[in-house]
């Protein structure tokens, strides 16, 4: 509610002071001028939306798996986490604006650069947390399992792995945010459609209200990952954020 | 809260036929020290007991004696370093229920069933009788943190009942339950025993547990744990906490602790 009032409140100065400053559109384009585009454009901003939002997706996915494999393959091998963890966060400290270009010189203008740019990007965010949650799987329920006579398998399938799922959900929400960002920033490195190609074209013909409107549609969709990513965890994991020991 | 305190009726028969024997023969037990510079810790140095098929024996020690470690090793968590533990299969119940937060009650008791490779619906349905028998209907399907202490330890014992295990290892069951709750766990336990009757190594620091539930209570040293004294409970059951006989028995164990 609150939020509401304020966002309007900003969106109310930003209206008046656009309007009344006599900026150039192209400057600082209006919010009535931004809503305009988006609905001027809507067919063109749908069409490129898909193509982002497929990669965003896809590419999360892709940093989903690895993670996982990743986050499961260090929480077993001491040796191979000690081997891994620098180079893995050695990968984050790459910058990306300049490894984009590179990609898309080596695989060319289609989907294949912009999945691996977002499965790089995320895929650091997802192994720290499902790590952690594996680590943190207490040594006795480990001792429980092992007096019931289970495999090292069936302790991983029935108590560390949903043990875990905590903590994956908390690195794909931490992801989402930098998955938009890094799919646009991939378009811009060279593309032929998507939200991000779209800026790419716009900013040079002064189109500044439908750039807005790109952004705009951008940040929908990530919120839109997000609140999807939290309700999930509310539904599939109510017991996960319940303090223990507090039931009447 | 505790509705009703039954004992169980549903428990698997097959188990009562041969019950397991424990035996431990002058086991001693060292862990290497946790930092560079501490001495190493030794928790049992030759230790003997043997507790017969059918027998409850409780271990009462203070703090720190090491009674823990003599779960392990008969649960064949820890292997001694000297001595030799003989005993049947034994499942472990520890002071905290250790059930899995994601599942219902019904599929926290199955879980050694589940491990065992039994199938859900046998499983569970082997699962919800006994829970019945618990006084936890109506709960099957409840989270642990949807239950109050007194259940959770009711679940988990369930649990540890359906491994099918004929020796169990007890740990200190009750000790994270309040007063109240914790008296009225016991005397559910003491019935619980009566209609399915196992080997149990119960350790405590609670002499009035051990004396209540016990048909012998062995008093162990401080660290490194042996046994100083021998009591035998030869009072019948039910037995009521107030018993002449019991109180006696209590001072006479408390007396060995003290020593």
């Amino acid at each position: 509610m609150t939020a509401a009032l304020l966002l309007l409140a900003l969106l109310g100065g930003w209206e008046a002071y656009a309007d009344l400053s006599g900026i150039e559109t192209f400057v600082l384009p209006a919010p009535s001028a931004i809503a305009t585009a988006l609905f001027d454009d809507r067919v063109l901003l749908w069409s490129n939306f898909t193509v982002t939002a497929g990669e965003i997706a896809l590419g999360m996915l892709l940093a989903i798996a690895l993670g996982l494999a990743c986050a499961v393959a260090m929480y077993f091998s001491p040796a191979l986490r000690r081997a891994l963890y620098p180079l893995l966060i050695g990968s984050q400290t790459i910058p990306i604006v300049l490894v984009a270009p590179l990609l898309v010189a080596w695989w060319g203008f289609g989907l294949a650069p912009k999945l691996a740019i977002v499965a790089l990007v995320c895929f650091f965010p997802i192994v720290v947390p499902t790590l952690d949650a594996l680590d943190r799987v207490d040594a006795d329920l480990r001792k429980l399992m092992r007096t019931f006579g289970a495999s090292r398998w069936q302790t991983f399938r029935m108590v560390e792995a949903p043990a875990a799922l905590p903590g994956v959900l908390t690195g794909a929400k931490l992801s989402v945010a930098i998955a938009a960002i890094a799919a646009t920033l991939a378009e811009l490195s060279g593309s032929e459609s998507g939200l991000g190609n779209l800026l790419l074209k716009a900013i040079p013909n002064f189109e500044t209200p439908r750039a807005f409107a790109a952004v705009i549609i951008l940040s929908a969709f990530a919120a839109a990952l997000f609140g999807l990513l939290a309700f999930a965890e509310r539904r599939l994991l109510p017991w996960a954020n319940q303090p223990r020991g507090t039931a009447p | 809260m505790l509705t009703r305190i039954m004992a169980p009726e549903g428990v698997p028969p097959e188990v009562e036929a041969e019950l397991g024997a424990v035996s431990l023969r002058d086991v001693s037990k060292t862990f290497p020290a946790r930092r560079r510079g501490a001495a190493p810790v030794t928790a049992l140095d030759g230790l003997s007991l043997a507790v017969q098929p059918g027998e409850i024996v409780a271990v009462v020690g203070p703090s720190g004696c090491g009674k823990t470690t003599l779960l392990e090793l008969v649960c064949k968590l820890e292997t001694p370093d000297g001595g030799t533990v003989d005993a049947a299969p034994a499942a472990l119940m520890a002071q905290r229920d250790l059930l899995l937060p994601w599942l219902g009650a019904v599929d926290n008791a199955a879980l050694a069933l589940r491990v065992a490779g039994v199938r859900r619906e046998e499983a569970r349905a082997q699962a919800a009788a006994l829970l019945r028998d618990f006084g936890l209907e109506g709960f099957e399907r409840a989270r642990p943190y949807e239950l109050s202490g007194g259940m959770r330890q009711r679940v988990a014992f369930a649990r540890t009942l359906l491994s099918g295990r004929t020796v169990l290892c007890l740990d200190e069951p009750f000790a994270a339950l309040d007063a109240l709750t914790r008296q009225e766990m016991q005397d559910w336990l003491a019935g619980a025993l009566a209609l399915a009757p196992r080997t149990v190594v119960l350790v405590t620091h609670d002499v009035e547990e051990a004396i209540v539930l016990a048909d012998r209570v062995l008093v162990l040293s401080p660290r490194p744990g042996r046994v100083t004294a021998a009591l035998d409970v030869d009072v019948p059951r039910p037995r009521a906490r107030t018993d002449a006989r019991l109180v006696a028995l209590r001072e006479r164990a408390l007396q060995e602790l003290r020593a």
